[in-house]
């Protein structure tokens, strides 16, 4: 009873958080495909970009969040605004689900479909646009999926860095050994994370081809 | 005579990037309006032969001309556009209906929608289908059927050259028998020029013009159907024997 009376009194600074928390969240997801589909095609039909680009993708993800958090905070232009530098940590760690996703799916389409293309006179362009993509669209989804997931968590941690969402409340309770704090920035953060799950698990399965 | 080739190989080789040679000292003219069958084992580079004419490959020597113009030296999307191409696993689009698969290079050839309705229909009726399965999936049609959408399909822009890759080669035999048919009866109609590839003498002998036997990346000899049954020529002969023996092989079973 206490922990909703909590929420209720502040109602708005939990919307305000959360919105702060999603935007965080779509932007640096919204950068990732931009950034990583593209880089998940080259290294789809360019073996040679394959291994260098899936493995930086690889090494950042092993970087602990705080660090990299740290590693950027000197950064100029980065630095000086912490939700900056929290939405570039996040589309690293975005990265590479989407990129991986986006080299499987297109990977995974039937090379005999493929060939048929290219048989038929389709250009690059239009084999990639009319036959690859929308044939990995599913598989791709599952990528972005999982990267919005993971980021609902890691951008609690940009709080450390004053970057704001969510994690405020848990850091202000872990700070003041208050759960009624945690409790109002874990449960919302959870609820974020579930439904984006569920929703763009919903369409991964509505566009999966037959 | 040589105005006549539709196609020309003229002393092709293709050798892959790791140095195997697929295909060398190819020489091969195929006419108007011939069905020339590509025949050999797995690996004789038929598929390859096959796949020189629209470029899918490109020869490490020597040159393929198609109508005349060397393929080199042509835009090679156009070249394509102009050739039908029909695959054994037929690699219709999955996410594509019957219809959007048939009318994928009229449409992007920029044809208006009617056209291109009109033609579907006419092509599903060509090929034996009703005219509802041009709103199916493929996963939703059995083996034969998309066999004939595949051909089809390659037909939409109405090409004067067909390139079939044992476009009946994973059919049940009732269903093979049937489309090798309705392709002879297609083929009569419509006289295109036709490069078929198969290993199956009995298939070869039924819808060639010309048998092109090959072997371990050679052509070995090109004879009409009725000559190849009668060949002296060593390979020729064993197919003609292996064929003869199939049906005696079931007798042989019963007397052993």
């Amino acid at each position: 009873m206490n922990f909703f009376h909590f929420l209720l009194q502040n109602h708005e600074q939990v919307l305000e958080l959360t919105l702060e928390h999603l935007w965080l969240v779509g932007i640096s997801t919204l950068l990732a495909v931009l950034v990583g589909i593209p880089l998940g095609i080259l290294s789809a039909h360019r073996p040679f970009w394959n291994k260098p680009v899936l493995g930086t993708a690889n090494i950042i993800q092993t970087i602990p969040s705080l660090a990299l958090f740290g590693f950027l905070l000197p950064v100029p232009w980065l630095g000086a605004r912490a939700d900056r530098l929290a939405i570039l940590a996040l589309t690293l760690y975005a990265l590479l689900p989407v990129i991986r996703n986006t080299y499987t799916g297109i990977r995974g389409v039937d090379p005999a479909v493929v060939e048929a293309g290219r048989g038929m006179g389709l250009t690059g362009s239009q084999l990639l646009f009319q036959v690859e993509l929308p044939l990995a669209l599913s598989v791709i989804l599952s990528g972005v999926r999982v990267a919005v997931v993971v980021s609902v968590g890691l951008a609690t941690i940009a709080a450390a860095i004053g970057a704001g969402g969510l994690g405020e409340f848990i850091f202000r309770g872990l700070a003041m050994v208050n759960n009624q704090l945690i409790l109002a920035g874990a449960i919302p953060a959870a609820v974020l994370a579930l439904s984006a799950d569920f929703s763009l698990g919903w369409l991964e399965r509505r566009l999966r081809p037959q | 005579m040589a105005n006549n080739s539709v196609i020309e190989f003229r002393d092709v080789a293709y050798v892959l990037p790791n140095g195997r040679p697929l295909l060398s000292a190819m020489n091969l003219q195929v006419q108007r309006g011939e069905t020339l069958v590509l025949l050999g084992r797995s690996g004789s580079g038929k598929t390859t032969t096959l796949k020189l004419v629209n470029r899918l490959l490109i020869p490490t020597s020597g040159g393929v001309c198609v109508n005349g113009k060397p393929t080199a030296e042509s835009d090679v999307i156009r070249l394509r556009r102009s050739i039908g191409y029909v695959i054994q696993d037929v690699g219709l689009f999955p996410h594509f209906t019957v219809e959007r698969n048939i009318g994928l290079v009229p449409r992007i050839e920029g044809w208006p929608a009617e056209r291109i309705r009109r033609r579907v229909e006419e092509l599903l009726q060509m090929v034996g289908l009703e005219a509802q399965m041009a709103s199916r999936y493929p996963h939703q049609l059995s083996g034969g059927q998309r066999q004939r959408v595949g051909v089809a399909r390659a037909l939409a822009a109405d090409p004067a050259i067909l390139l079939m890759d044992e476009p009946f080669g994973a059919l049940d035999a009732l269903t093979r028998d049937q489309l090798q048919r309705e392709f002879l009866a297609l083929q009569q109609r419509l006289n295109k020029t036709v490069v078929f590839v198969t290993h199956d003498l009995r298939e070869a002998l039924r819808l060639a013009s010309r048998i092109a036997l090959m072997e371990a990346g050679r052509l070995v000899t090109v004879l009409p159907p009725e000559d190849f049954l009668r060949s002296s020529e060593p390979l020729a002969a064993a197919y003609v024997r292996a064929f003869r023996d199939g049906p005696n092989s079931l007798t042989n079973r019963g007397a052993s």
